[in-house]
């Protein structure tokens, strides 16, 4: 019985452990590979720290509508173009325009879908 | 060996290996974060974080840096509206949940929250504005729910437990969950 606590003491551990072990990507970077890979388009890595340096959060999350969950906003390039999503912005005026295809679409090839980061506990949806 | 052993050896491996490595830089270039694509000739163009944030108030945790001092220090502005400037949000009870067993109290300070974001961020979709109207709990946090929206994803970890539960001398004479405390 002793033992057996011991080693799910140990395996708790390790649990706690694993993500400081393995992640690398800057503290809250999403990537977003619901569409792009059935485009051909490399996944798309959307990082938070650039952005709130510049923005608060309910400029995106609550007058844009960007939903806070990864790849749950429904975001197509159609709907960008039309300045819906990250077209609000990225339209020319007030940052780059989506010609710039490479700035966004700058993902290794097969990324999950999700947010990423070295110090989380977890994350949105999962333990 | 046992299983046991093997297994220790692992752990002992992972953090021999992981601490240095923390220490050693704070933040990682695009090209070696292991998401972006080293190939594409964007990425020697997108700005890497060290240089936007090792200027800003540091922190130990997140993304090294303590976003709401960066803010008061002035060191920021981000804007809260994309066109023309918006009313000022004053808003600055703290909230005190002490229905959290043998740890302290949890303080749920509204004015760092409403200088990052606008009421309707949290209310009433995530949070009801109603006393004793929301059940939280840890393990609801942690599958990402309530205060988990954003601690654990973009705001600071979960591994920071004393930030929230910040109220050590008063759990025996604090209020009953969800009471707003008067400010002085």
């Amino acid at each position: 019985m002793k033992r057996f606590l011991k080693s799910k003491r140990l395996a708790l551990l390790v649990l706690v452990a694993l993500p400081i072990m393995v992640a690398w990507a800057e503290y809250g970077d999403v990537v977003i590979n619901v569409r792009a890979k059935g485009e051909g388009m490399a996944p798309v890595i959307f990082p938070h720290w650039f952005h709130r340096v510049r923005f608060q959060c309910s400029v995106c999350h609550v007058d844009i509508g960007f939903k806070t969950r990864a790849g749950g906003s429904g975001i197509t390039m159609d709907k960008i173009s039309q300045g819906q999503f990250c077209g609000a912005c990225h339209n020319g005026e007030i940052a780059w325009s989506v010609e710039n295809c490479d700035f966004c679409h700058s993902g290794m090839p097969g990324l999950e879908t999700g947010i990423e980061g070295g110090h989380k506990t977890a994350g949105p949806g999962y333990y | 060996m046992t299983r046991y052993s093997v297994l220790k050896l692992l752990l002992l491996l992972g953090i021999a290996t992981a601490i240095p490595a923390s220490l050693a830089e704070d933040w990682k270039v695009l090209e070696e974060d292991e998401l972006h694509d080293p190939s594409n000739p964007a990425v020697a163009i997108l700005q890497d974080p060290e240089e936007a944030l090792s200027v800003l108030a540091p922190d130990t945790a997140g993304n090294k840096v303590n976003w709401v001092e960066a803010i008061r220090q002035g060191q920021i502005e981000p804007r809260a509206s994309l066109h023309g400037d918006v009313e000022g949000r004053q808003h600055d009870t703290d909230i005190v949940m002490s229905n959290t067993l043998d740890f302290p109290s949890v303080l749920f300070p509204h004015k760092a929250h409403n200088e990052w974001m606008s009421c309707e961020m949290c209310h009433e979709s995530l949070f009801r504005s109603v006393r004793e109207g929301n059940p939280i709990t840890m393990a609801k946090i942690l599958e990402g729910e309530y205060c988990g929206v954003c601690h654990g994803a973009v705001s600071f970890p979960l591994t920071e437990c004393d930030r929230c539960h910040s109220v050590v001398e008063s759990r025996l004479s604090a209020p009953s969950s969800g009471a707003v405390v008067p400010k002085e």
